[in-house]
């Protein structure tokens, strides 16, 4: 069953000069997680607000849980959970005020919230820093803060919008263990990144958006093999490199690439044939500086699909930020 | 929609306890009225001659009154904006609870601030001498009428701060508004020196009617308009009840509405 519906949307801005949404349609099967993955202004916020029934699409329509976000927000709000591009939590107040504060809104008990509000903060080791005001909180802490209250009724499906974007190597670890106990306890996930990294790491499938287009979609294998397969990489000193391409020819069929010292082609075999390459690079005595197989990354899939790198900012549009970036 | 109250309740906590988590904001927004008081009675008073027995600070202070709780627009407006640039407004809109709460929430909220700001001035007041010489009944119904008036005033804050956005913009907006409204008013010198255009104006203001209404109650005679034979002059007490009960008939359902359809 799919658990999160969206068809044909279509959201514009200042009369139709920004399409923010062109034509835009995904779906979310029950229990998994998708990665939507585009570049700055490709659109992720936009789906997410309109899913998550704080924006109206001009067009299309989009059903969570199998209920119409339009014409039904206020059931779907009772079914969701949401973690903002930037933190949403009261600065000035407590994790622990906040956390309360959040349960009162879900209509738990007063002792309910607290006690919920405990569990979050421990479950996010936050309990340290439960009765500082956030604004001492790292981005990380503050990150996790604001996926606990979204956590406070265990919801049917969540939406996270670019959930270690700003934070550090670490920060992003922390983040990602956090996010797949959540996956591990059963709930539906969309998520939005702008790190190929992290939909690698986290998706079960991904969408890639660009301009407010779904413009490729499927598992991360699925997306690396559309740009092809695995690649043979050899570097070696200069004098060996014609060597190396006569036994490259031998194991790969195809076409063999020469970029200054590397030696790359695609292979079918693996492992087996990174073997046969050592055996008989080691038989004509040449001591490879660097040698492995390359799986294409996402960023590949990306340029390939897009003939412009994920992380540059699209200029081709007026990227007008409705939220200034960083505070 | 049984929630209502709930949701209500706990935003309103949400900003008492704000408050309590930074005194700062409860000591400055305290301090400024206060200061107000001082300069007014100390800088001015003594060159301002009244016919009134207790001189000048008598007619100053309703005064002072009015445009502390005026300024109410601008505290709930610039509260609300800040909400909204820090993405809690959006939080708030994604979670299953009734459509008005967080507004009504924080005009609830602004109002409770008021109550202890008025109450910190009329001590002041107290000390520099003023002395209200009606009824504590009639003194009661003068600080309900401020305290309304503020209430009425909030909700045009919560519009502005929503449609605004930018919290920095809407503090301009908000002084923009309540300081031509405070100044062009019979607060703090006579209506009747004003060009004719401008008097036609500050007698039909509702912070003239305010202080007006709040100077009959407290037992003076509204000697600042006393001169001017219009209707608000002769009636502040109907006309500034009667802007209160238009300003929160238009403005409740109008603000609601704009928070629903916010970022829409
Ligand atoms: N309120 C608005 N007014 C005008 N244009 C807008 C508004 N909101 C979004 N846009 C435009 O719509 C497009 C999509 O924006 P969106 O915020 O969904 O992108 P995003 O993928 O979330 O980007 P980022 O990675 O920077 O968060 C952008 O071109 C943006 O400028
Ligand atoms: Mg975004």
């Amino acid at each position: 069953m799919k658990s999160v519906i969206a068809e044909h949307l279509v959201k514009t801005y200042r009369n139709g000069e920004v399409k923010a949404l062109d034509d835009l349609s995904l779906d979310v099967e029950e229990g998994t997680v998708l990665g939507v993955l585009g570049p700055n202004g490709a659109g992720k916020t936009t789906t997410v607000r309109i899913l998550a029934t704080l924006l109206k699409p001009d067009s299309g329509i989009a059903t969570v849980a199998g209920i119409d976000v339009i014409k039904h927000p206020d059931k779907v709000r009772e079914l969701i959970g949401l973690s903002g591009q930037y933190a949403a939590v009261d600065e000035t107040l407590t994790g622990w005020d906040n956390l309360v504060m959040f349960g009162r809104l879900y209509h738990l008990g007063k002792a309910a919230s607290v006690k919920r509000a405990e569990e979050l903060l421990e479950r996010f080791s936050l309990t340290d820093s439960a009765r500082r005001p956030i604004k001492t909180y790292s981005g990380g802490m503050r990150r996790r803060l604001d996926l606990a209250a979204s956590l406070i009724v265990q919801p049917k499906v969540l939406f996270l919008d670019e959930p270690t974007t700003g934070l550090d190597p670490r920060g992003r670890q922390e983040m990602w263990g956090v996010i797949q106990e959540l996956v591990k306890g059963g709930v539906t996930l969309l998520l939005t990144t702008q790190y190929l990294e992290e939909a690698d790491q986290l998706a079960d499938e991904i969408a890639v958006i660009d301009h407010g287009k779904v413009i490729a979609r499927g598992t991360s294998d699925a997306l690396k093999k559309q740009v092809g397969g695995e690649r043979l990489e050899i570097t070696v000193e200069n004098a060996d490199i014609d060597k190396t391409q006569e036994i490259v020819s031998r194991i790969s069929t195809s076409a063999i690439h020469t970029d200054i010292r590397t030696i790359s082609a695609p292979v079918t075999t693996g492992s087996i044939a990174l073997m046969e390459a050592l055996r008989a690079l080691d038989e004509a005595k040449i001591h490879p500086l660097d040698i492995g197989l390359k799986r294409p990354s996402l960023d590949d899939v990306f340029l390939s699909l897009t003939g412009h790198v994920a992380e540059e900012e699209v200029i081709a549009q007026p990227v007008k930020k409705k939220r200034g970036g960083k505070k | 929609m049984k929630y209502v109250i709930s949701d209500v309740m706990t935003i309103t906590k949400r900003q008492l306890l704000q408050l309590a988590r930074i005194p700062e904001v409860l000591v400055f927004s305290t301090i400024q009225p206060v200061m107000f008081v001082l300069l007014f009675r100390f800088v001015f008073g003594g060159s301002i001659s009244t016919g009134q027995p207790g001189g000048y600070v008598q007619l100053l202070m309703p005064g002072i009154f009015v445009q502390t709780v005026a300024f109410t627009l601008a505290a709930t407006a610039v509260g609300l904006a800040e909400d909204m640039k820090k993405g809690l407004i959006d939080r708030f809109r994604s979670l299953p609870i009734s459509r008005g709460a967080v507004v009504i929430g924080r005009t609830f909220g602004d109002a409770l601030l008021n109550i202890l700001v008025l109450t910190v001035m009329a001590a002041a007041g107290y000390a520099v001498g003023w002395r209200p010489t009606s009824g504590s009944l009639s003194i009661a119904l003068a600080f309900l009428f401020l305290f309304m008036f503020g209430y009425a005033l909030s909700w045009i804050g919560i519009y502005v701060g929503l449609a605004v956005k930018e919290a920095r913009t809407v503090q301009s907006v908000g002084f923009l508004v309540t300081f031509p409204l405070t100044f062009l008013s019979n607060a703090f010198a006579p209506t009747t020196g004003m060009p004719k255009a401008l008097q036609y104006f500050a007698e039909w203001n509702p912070v003239s009617t305010m202080v007006a209404a709040c100077r009959q109650l407290f037992g003076l005679k509204n000697e600042f308009g006393a001169t001017a034979s219009s209707w608000p002059s002769q009636h502040p007490l109907e006309t500034s009840l009667l802007y209160m009960v238009l300003l929160m008939v238009v403005f409740i359902p109008l603000s609601i509405r704009k928070y629903k359809n916010t970022s829409n």
